[in-house]
């Protein structure tokens, strides 16, 4: 599974679907999880669909790597376009076992030795198959269904892979099991990812680039750590708003179990087990666990407290949501508070004010060697 | 127990039932996935048509079965090319009348088979590459099994059980065209209750062994959830 070339997706369609008018566009980069974001009915099932040739819309112009996929004169159908599809329900072939779910879109014979060729022996135990290959699959479990249905997508050697909600039928336990199954394979693979959700707990540990959708239409498409500290856009007012920072292991204090990690413009510590320094490491800082004071606080128990610069601001209800830079000049990354607008004003604070940033918690959400 | 002619008449019968099967089964399946996946406006009117038979006399659709095989009809045509004058009382006309007969019985399962499973599992055939022919076979025809053999089931034993669409085409031709139920008619006719008696019950037991073995069928896939 080495780097091969990737591919870039270009997509824009449009036409009404039902009652529905879907009019979108957006760019998806050759490698990472791109996230269709939005709140359901909002047509994301619909876009991967066109995406996948499974659905023919009027206008629609689809270029994947330079491969037209579909443009006014031509329409490429959905079995001679190179991409997985993981449904939202597994839908395994009742009639075959587990293992001839697998093999059903393998290329048949000897897999290509071409890079990049996902093996059999490889798929089966990273996803935990082993013990599985031979049973029928209505004697799996949800998230074992799920987990043969991705890997079944996999082993087609796709070059795009496209996930509608595949953990949205799956209660919470089983979908904790299933996501580092999706980070791991984020760092394996080379191709890109189109996933669907509109859980915004599975965006933040698995997305690269975001696609903000709303009624049928793209609010906003970009980094998706850029989108979630824009105070024009809906996720900052999100009730568990937070940001995602990547973040290398400086060292580990065993005394007290803390982690050293530094971001752009900060120092952290955070509670973690060892890691090897040097090694890069995504940290989630939420709004409501960040308070500011203008001078430094004395004797706080709260380990970590920043220098800040507060970049940006807007008003929400009651509550003002605080976009700061981290460093004295405010030049490093991005964090969000949520202050009440009582205290805004008491303190006195405006854009450009230097604060500094008490964060209560901070949250690893997991190792991942970053794209891009 | 049972004289030759009898016998004739059972062998005849069973040939006639696992042919018209076999054709409907063939001409069927791609009707009923037609009807099941087919938009146009006028699908249900051939639907309509295919159902007929199940409402249908069978003396009116043998008598215009009749006039279509007879000598004046398009079968008569068709029967001058080996130089015969007409499809009626002919094993060949018997087939015919039985497949449009008991096509409902087959059509039917096999439709609601293939609208049972939805969209879904060829949209994942597709999104693995298998063309639409491989998905049909690989995926389809496997899962709408249970319909299969509702249809196979209920075609033959309807071919078998037919009575008036045979009377009015097939005549009582030993050997040629007479089934079962016309020898049990002939022998009643005739006084020879005895006959008479013993195939009814053997048709009898025939039927419950049918139903009860389609009963068993539907629920072991009903089990497996296929």
């Amino acid at each position: 599974m080495s780097a091969s070339e990737g591919r870039e997706i270009q997509a824009s369609f449009r036409g009404i679907v039902g009652r529905f008018e879907l009019d979108v566009g957006f760019v998806a980069p050759p490698r990472g999880v791109t996230a269709l974001f939005g709140p359901s009915g909002c047509g994301k099932t619909t876009v991967l669909r066109c995406l996948a040739g499974l659905h023919r819309i009027q206008q629609g112009h689809c270029v994947v790597g330079g491969e037209v996929w579909q443009d006014a004169t031509s329409f490429m159908p959905a079995h001679k376009r190179p991409i997985g599809y993981v449904f939202q329900e597994a839908s395994l072939f009742p009639h075959l076992s587990v293992r001839k779910n697998l093999l059903y879109g393998a290329p048949a014979g000897r897999l290509p030795a071409e890079a990049g060729a996902i093996a059999f022996d490889e798929m089966v135990p990273l996803l935990g198959l082993e013990g599985l290959l031979d049973r029928s699959p209505e004697k799996l479990s949800g998230g074992e269904r799920q987990r043969v249905a991705i890997g079944r997508a996999l082993l087609s050697q796709p070059r795009v892979l496209l996930m509608d909600e595949p953990l949205s039928a799956l209660d919470r336990k089983t979908k904790d099991d299933i996501l580092p199954f999706l980070e791991r394979l984020h760092g394996l693979l080379s191709l890109p990812v189109v996933y669907i959700s509109h859980d915004l707990g599975e965006v933040e540990r698995l997305a690269d680039t975001l696609v903000l959708m709303e009624n049928g239409r793209v609010l906003a498409a970009g980094r998706f750590v850029d989108l979630q500290q824009d105070l024009s856009l809906p996720l900052i007012a999100e009730r568990d708003a937070s940001v995602r920072l990547e973040a290398v292991v400086q060292g580990h204090d065993p005394a007290y179990g803390l982690l050293r990690l530094t971001v752009a413009g900060a120092q952290i510590l955070v509670h973690g087990a060892p890691a090897p320094a040097g090694s890069r490491q995504f940290v989630r800082v939420q709004a409501n666990d960040v308070s500011l004071s203008r001078e430094r606080p004395q004797a706080t128990s709260i380990l970590n407290v920043l220098d800040a610069r507060i970049v940006g601001s807007s008003t929400l209800g009651h509550d003002v949501n605080v976009v700061l830079g981290l460093g004295a000049q405010g030049e490093g990354a991005r964090i969000v508070s949520r202050v009440t607008r009582k205290s805004w004003d008491d303190l006195g604070l405006h854009d450009g004010c230097a604060v500094f940033a008490q964060v209560k918690s901070v949250s690893m959400t997991g190792f991942r060697s970053p794209v891009s | 127990m049972l004289t030759s002619d009898t016998w004739t008449a059972v062998r005849l019968t069973a040939e006639l039932a696992a042919l018209t099967t076999v054709i409907l089964l063939i001409v069927g399946t791609p009707l009923a996935w037609w009807l099941a996946r087919t938009n146009v406006w006028w699908k249900e009117g051939v639907a309509t048509v295919v159902a007929l038979p199940i409402v249908l006399p069978p003396t009116v659709l043998g008598f215009y079965l009749l006039v279509a095989l007879g000598p004046q009809g398009p079968g008569g045509h068709f029967a001058s090319l080996w130089g015969a004058r007409t499809m009626a009382f002919t094993f060949e006309g018997l087939v015919i009348g039985s497949v449009i007969h008991s096509m409902p019985f087959v059509v039917q399962p096999i439709r609601n088979a293939f609208q049972a499973m939805g969209e879904r599992p060829l949209e994942v055939a597709a999104t693995l590459r298998a063309s639409p022919a491989r998905a049909f076979w690989t995926v389809a025809i496997p899962l709408a099994r249970p319909g299969f053999l509702t249809g196979a089931v209920l075609g033959f034993a309807h071919t078998v059980g037919e009575f008036g669409v045979v009377l009015m085409i097939g005549g009582n031709i030993p050997g040629e065209t007479k089934v079962l139920s016309v020898a049990i008619f002939d022998h009643v006719e005739t006084g020879q209750w005895r006959e008479a008696s013993i195939l009814a019950a053997g048709m009898v037991t025939f039927a419950f062994a049918v139903i009860l073995a389609m009963t068993l069928i539907e629920k072991r896939f009903a089990r497996a959830g296929a």
